[in-house]
């Protein structure tokens, strides 16, 4: 009955199938959850777009994007940078809630490619995180928002902002898996506020007190941000001539590396260390 | 390595787990024959829950080994996922799917292919009187209904052993009987059973043998019934008219049947005494009772319950006597 057995995982081959195998029905289960839950699913899209359209017409009349930009303008990439940062909480949640229903304890004791637990985990998000960004983009659009650059700066944009996704995914993991039962969630939820905010995108960090500004400017989210602006040629403060804002495209392809290669592994050694 | 016999379903041999300074298990031996339902009983903290999660490949044992189904759970972990079911102390499914969707996913996860794994869900939803849920998220399930539902997902794959911890906690009386109803169908499959439980009925009413954990490891080991006659052989309980009496009762009682102590409890005016000879210790306590006056409302010979087996191997440290021994 079975086509998979336990002979065939011997080999590389029948062990990449496996892998695939388990790991496409990880990812059936998230888009059933989805496809369950399409009001929640929705809210999750309609979020970032209500923090826009808050920050645009709420605050943005008293905002003055230094040189005369248009502070929509100014506002929406780094929305997409926030965007990208928040989908951590929605990463470790998932996590947490599977430890929590014994779901993943039962998926550990099924014949799976381990891993798969965490491919089908990052297929998912980064998949619900490029929808949000589709989302955002139409929503900046419909707001006045455009990119002045060329397509290939707008894609390679769009390609930064989900690499910082991406390392937010493993951080998430990673959280996740420390905080299993406790509280852990509930303090990462409140503490992803500040951090996101003390970061350029929603004012330049020239405006907060010197140290504060300056955390702000290398904060892995700001370089994000900024880089985007720089690519989709909105105004931006990269006028200020500081080492990080004149190497912003650098740093945004940096920050999210050095993020994964410290938090994949403490991930995958933490998901091992399950059976410790 | 040793590779045991194939006649046993589980093997354990010397059996560690530390965490730090504290240990989950000391050297726990175990061996449950093919076919039968073992109990493993023992207080909170016991080491029952560690037990069963090395042994369904979860955990990795500090030393020792163990076999499942012959094949070795550190070295040979698929050969053994793909031939046990775990039924954990909470029901492991994914709330947002319904019924159906569940036990699909689980099936693919076997590897049952997206076809097989719908035809083996619709079986199981079948056998365990769920085919009507339709729909339905399992987060809108009543208790009894996951506890259905995650059985089924433990036996997607007829698993040839299947691990039951503490499967009826925070069950009400009826979902507990729906559950042993469930595992005695088991047996007449030939699965294998290892019940972890902290109810002495549970055990009793369901295990072939049970083996009492404490403080990790395994301290008595049988049937119910060779375990219950460690105790000393039959009991008497005389049930008092008044309470006034127990402690000249509880004198009269111990010289009547010769036994070195009588466990008297005064809350229901009863007296239990170990017996070695049934009739005699009958006719004399009834008889002794009646010179003294002591009035009684009842007087019984049984078997010693699990309950004062449990308590009489366990009880030292935990010192959660319900009763009091009274040594006369």
């Amino acid at each position: 009955m079975t086509t998979l057995q336990p002979s065939t995982f011997i080999t590389a081959g029948g062990r990449m199938k496996r892998l695939l195998a388990d790991s496409s029905a990880m990812t059936w289960r998230g888009f059933a959850q989805w496809a369950r839950t399409p009001g929640q699913f929705a809210v999750g899209l309609a979020f970032p777009v209500m923090m826009l359209v808050m920050f645009a017409y709420f605050l943005g009349g008293g905002m003055a994007v230094e040189g005369g930009g248009n502070y929509t303008e100014f506002l929406v990439p780094g929305m997409f940078a926030l965007t990208m940062a928040f989908g951590l909480e929605g990463t470790m949640t998932s996590i947490t809630q599977d430890i929590n229903k014994g779901v993943l304890d039962r998926f550990r004791s099924m014949p799976i490619a381990q891993s798969s637990m965490l491919v089908g985990r990052s297929l998912l998000d980064m998949i619900n995180s490029a929808a949000s960004l589709a989302v955002m983009v139409g929503a900046g659009l419909l707001m006045g928002w455009r990119w002045h650059g060329t397509l290939t700066e707008a894609l390679a944009a769009l390609g930064l902002l989900l690499l910082l996704r991406f390392a937010m995914l493993w951080v998430g993991i990673y959280l996740g898996l420390v905080a299993g039962r406790s509280e852990l969630v509930q303090a990462v939820q409140i503490l992803t506020w500040p951090v996101v905010f003390l970061s350029n995108a929603f004012t330049s960090p020239e405006t907060m007190p010197a140290w504060m500004g300056t955390i702000a400017e290398w904060n892995p989210m700001s370089a994000t941000a900024g880089a985007v602006r720089e690519l989709f040629a909105n105004p931006g403060w990269t006028v200020t001539g500081s080492w990080v804002t004149d190497n912003v495209v650098l740093m945004a392809v940096v920050w999210p590396i050095a993020l994964m290669l410290v938090f994949a592994p403490l991930a995958v050694r933490k998901f091992t260390a399950l059976s410790r | 390595m040793h590779v045991p016999d194939g006649t046993a379903a589980i093997v354990a041999e010397g059996l560690t787990k530390t965490y730090g300074e504290k240990e989950a298990l000391n050297g726990l031996d175990l061996t449950v024959a093919r076919g039968t339902v073992h109990g493993i009983l023992g207080p909170n903290g016991a080491g029952k829950t560690t037990l069963v999660r090395i042994l369904a490949t979860l955990l990795r044992p500090t030393s020792g080994h163990a076999f499942v189904a012959g094949y070795d759970v550190t070295a040979h972990a698929d050969e053994v996922r793909y031939r046990i079911g775990l039924l954990g102390q909470h029901a492991a499914l994914d709330e947002e799917l319904s019924g159906p969707q569940n036990l699909h996913l689980f099936g693919r996860l076997y590897h049952l292919g997206s076809r097989g794994a719908a035809r083996r869900a619709d079986e199981l939803l079948a056998q365990f009187d769920l085919a009507d849920v339709g729909k339905k998220p399992v987060k809108q399930y009543s208790g009894g209904m996951r506890r259905r539902l995650d059985l089924a997902a433990s036996l997607i794959m007829s698993p040839e052993i299947l691990f039951l911890d503490e499967p009826t906690s925070g069950l009400d009386p009826r979902g507990r009987t729906e559950v042993w109803n469930a595992v005695r169908s088991l047996l007449e499959s030939g699965t294998t059973v290892l019940l972890t439980t902290q109810y002495l009925e549970e055990a009793d009413q369901l295990a072939d043998r049970i083996s009492i954990v404490d403080q990790g490891r395994i301290i008595a080991d049988g049937t119910a019934g060779q375990l219950k006659s460690r105790l000393g052989a039959d009991r008497i309980d005389v049930v008092l008219h008044s309470t006034d009496d127990i402690e000249q009762a509880t004198t009269i009682i111990c010289r009547a049947t010769g036994a070195d102590e009588a466990t008297p409890d005064a809350y229901r005016r009863l007296i239990s005494a170990p017996v070695k000879d049934r009739m005699s210790a009958l006719s004399g306590v009834v008889r002794a009772l009646e010179d003294a006056g002591v009035k009684t409302e009842d007087i019984a010979l049984r078997r010693p319950t699990l309950d004062e087996v449990f308590i009489s191997l366990t009880g030292e440290h935990h010192g959660d006597h319900n009763t009091q021994e009274v040594h006369a």
